[in-house]
């Protein structure tokens, strides 16, 4: 009998105050009991529409199922058949317009909180993996129905290059690795994770959680090179000669400036160098060496989901004032409502339908205030989204002594160098082939940012998998 | 993590550290840097490629002791690890079908002039190397430099050693004398650069100057790096670290390097006191 509530069941979170001053996580997690509770709002109906709305297809009413009967482990199992960073998803994947827009339970109600029950299942089982000693396999989170087991080749297994430990690279690693593949993932920085150590923070993704996902894919035998910059260390053309096939995730790590006057002054920093230098340089822990960025009042330039976690960072550094400003309106920003309500929620200011125009430096070269201008919204254009024009003599300053721009980012060029047939377009994007992930040279795949332009962690989850099953095709032949 | 094969103190502000890094030695061009950090709670400091052995795997560094990192290099012996050490980053010095070059270092900056002196002397292109130090005990690398350059012109600012003045004046009196060259590549503090191509600017002589800017990941992610040049925004650690001498904005760069002057003074006055209460 399924849970008829037409809400979803709450989620415990910190209070907005308390939690705007610290690095804390700000969603809390479910308890089994709530867990159990959300699980069983599901309908199992036959048409089983969430599923064709997950990127990876996961089987999402079976694990509901488990989770509802109190299975966390099978759910986890489930979960895992297709995912390999289940307690990354459950936090970052924008559900509301994946899985759960699709969700029966939506037509009357709210969905079923899908994102919150894989949160809750893969967290129970990172904590009992932990917690696993010397207990017998029997009994331990585990596929409930056995993975297919890895195909046994003659000799050793075909060694699989990924570059990239991020959302993309991890998901193909974890898929080939399923799949009976020796992989090794070469990573630029000194840590893996991609955004999801350097970009996303730690209140939205504790750095544990990815921590402990990558040690996950480390027991199925992935490797890790780290400080390995492919086109500069390692060429993919030298890659080719020691592998049997190549995957590019390297993601889109180039950000957009503004092109306006005064851009260079010291305090703007691109969204990029302000988010790596407070996660993954940690310049919010006192133990390490990163300088603390001490502003007083903020403004984040952009709408999207980067510039809600820069300005929510900006505000746990100590900001006392911290605006978004951004060109259209709310109903057009890009991020999910969920993180503009808890922007919101933490006072963050919303400077709508503005746009900056000059950044005004001190004396010292330093950012004393921001230029804007105020615009309209006109007619939807080519891409659907509306147009805005400037409000000519509107143009008043923002005082304040930090900017961050938080308006995209394009794909980095340097994994191409020293290697001939990978093709870009004219954003930087690699090229692929019609209806694979195979790129212009044999061999070599990518998936994820660096083929799509910036997009969301799941979408490049989805990619890694696809070019994984490729890879496998590929290789089979 | 990446041992660190041998220390040399060259002078009281400076020291060679070799560390065995095979890939990138394997790929190492002059103008190149690595990006290093000493340990789990280190910066990402970016470090240019002082020297390198393909054969054997390593890679020289040169570092002044200026800061919290390099105070904490220090510390390091050989035997020791560096926790991460990632390159070759930027681009290599263009340094191909020159004839008559002359390499300027300053201070500090003559660890990194001197691989370019070393390129260009391989080449076969004729070197005039002008160093520049503060003073007679700061002079290093002088073996070194004397073996890659025809002609070796040593500078101190009070004339405690080599001729008073600056590398300046040396150019100057190079120029005044006859001689001509077809590439400058000016390396060491901004004044200097900007001195050195101010010089050559009406000569118009092509000056390569190389910048070493704050930067974080050193792979094109961050943005911090970015410098004018020529009106436009370039980020050192991929388009650069080497740039046209007359078309770098000094004003700027100099404004970005003091971005967090405060904060490293602090953290040096930290470090030290703790070194010392250690004591």
């Amino acid at each position: 009998m399924p849970n008829v509530s037409l809400t979803k069941t709450p989620m415990p979170e910190q209070e907005p105050r308390a939690r705007a001053k610290n690095f804390g996580e700000v969603a809390l997690g479910y308890s089994p009991k709530q867990a159990m509770a959300e699980a069983g709002r599901c309908l199992g109906c036959k048409t089983r529409p969430c599923v064709g709305g997950c990127p990876v297809n996961v089987d999402i009413p079976a694990f509901l199922a488990a989770a509802a009967a109190g299975d966390f482990a099978g759910a986890y199992g489930v979960i895992r058949q297709t995912n390999a960073l289940p307690a990354v998803c459950g936090r970052v994947c924008p559900q509301e317009s994946q899985c759960e827009q699709l969700c029966v339970r939506g037509k009357k109600g709210e969905a079923v909180g899908i994102g919150r029950v894989e949160r809750f299942a893969a967290d129970w089982a990172l904590e009992a993996k932990c917690s696993e000693k010397s207990a017998p396999s029997q009994g331990q989170p585990s596929n409930p129905r056995p993975a297919e087991p890895p195909q046994k080749r003659a000799g050793e297994a075909l060694r699989v290059a990924v570059i990239g430990a991020g959302p993309a690279g991890l998901s193909c690693a974890g898929e080939l690795a399923r799949r009976g593949y020796q992989v090794t993932i070469f990573e630029a920085l000194h840590k893996p994770g991609g955004v999801l150590v350097y970009g996303i923070p730690e209140f939205r993704l504790p750095k544990r959680i990815v921590a402990a996902e990558i040690e996950g894919l480390r027991r199925q035998g992935v490797a890790f090179e780290l400080n390995a910059v492919i086109g500069k260390t390692i060429t993919v053309e030298e890659l080719l000669g020691e592998f049997s096939a190549v995957f590019i995730g390297s993601g889109a790590g180039l950000p957009n400036f503004m092109n306006i006057p005064g851009e260079n002054y010291n305090g703007v920093y691109s969204a990029n160098e302000y988010l790596t230098r407070a996660n993954l340089m940690r310049a919010f822990d006192p133990a390490y060496d990163t300088p603390t960025i001490q502003s007083k009042k903020v403004a984040v330039v952009g709408g999207g989901n980067v510039a809600m976690d820069a300005a929510r960072c900006a505000l746990r550094l100590g900001a006392r004032e911290v605006s978004i400003v951004y060109r259209r309106t709310e109903a057009e920003m890009p991020a999910r409502r969920e993180e503009i309500h808890h922007a919101a929620e933490e006072g963050v200011r919303f400077v709508l339908l503005t746009a900056p125009v000059r950044v005004l430096g001190d004396e010292n070269r330093h950012v004393c205030g921001l230029e804007c201008v105020q615009m309209q919204l006109g007619e939807p254009g080519a891409d659907g989204r509306r147009r805005v024009s400037e409000l000519p003599g509107t143009n008043f300053v923002m005082e304040l002594d930090t900017v961050i721009v938080a308006i995209g980012n394009k794909p980095n060029t340097l994994v191409e160098e020293g290697t001939a047939g990978l093709e870009t377009n004219r954003h930087n994007c690699l090229l692929v082939r019609e209806n694979s992930l195979q790129t212009m040279r044999d061999g070599v795949f990518a998936g994820g940012d660096i083929v799509t332009g910036a997009a969301t962690v799941i979408l490049a989850m989805g990619a890694g998998r696809q070019a994984a099953a490729e890879i496998d095709d590929y290789l089979q032949k | 993590m990446y041992n660190i094969i041998e220390k040399q103190v060259l002078n009281p502000q400076m020291t060679r550290l070799r560390v065995q890094a095979p890939l990138v030695a394997k790929k190492a061009l002059a103008g190149q840097f690595v990006i290093l950090r000493v340990n789990e709670t280190g910066e990402r400091v970016p470090f240019t490629i002082a020297d390198y052995s393909r054969e054997a795997g390593w890679i020289d560094i040169i570092y002044q002791t200026v800061g919290k990192t390099t105070m904490l290099m220090d510390t390091l012996q050989a035997g020791d690890a560096i926790a991460d050490f990632a390159g070759p980053l930027g681009k290599p010095t263009e340094l191909e079908g020159y004839q008559n070059a002359v390499v300027v270092g300053g201070g500090a900056g003559c660890a990194i002039a001197y691989p370019s002196a070393k390129a260009l002397h391989a080449g076969g292109a004729r070197v005039t190397m002008v160093a520049g130090f503060r003073s007679a005990e700061l002079i290093m690398l002088e073996n070194e430099m004397h073996a890659v350059s025809d002609e070796l012109l040593i500078m101190t600012d009070d004339g405690s050693n080599g001729r008073p003045g600056f590398v300046t004046n040396a150019l100057q009196a190079l120029h005044e004398s006859g001689a001509r060259f077809d590439l400058c590549v000016a390396i060491g503090p901004i004044p200097m650069m900007r001195a050195v191509a101010e010089l050559t600017r009406p000569w118009g002589l092509k000056t390569i100057v190389s910048l070493n800017p704050i930067m974080v990941d050193g792979t094109g992610m961050c943005g911090g790096c970015r410098v004018t040049v020529g009106g436009q925004v370039k980020f050192a650690c991929v388009d650069g670290p080497d740039f046209d001498g007359h078309l770098v904005d000094f004003d700027e760069l100099r404004g970005r390097n003091g971005a967090y002057r405060a904060c490293e003074q602090e953290a040096c006055r930290l470090f030290q006191s703790a070194k010392e209460e250690r004591r």
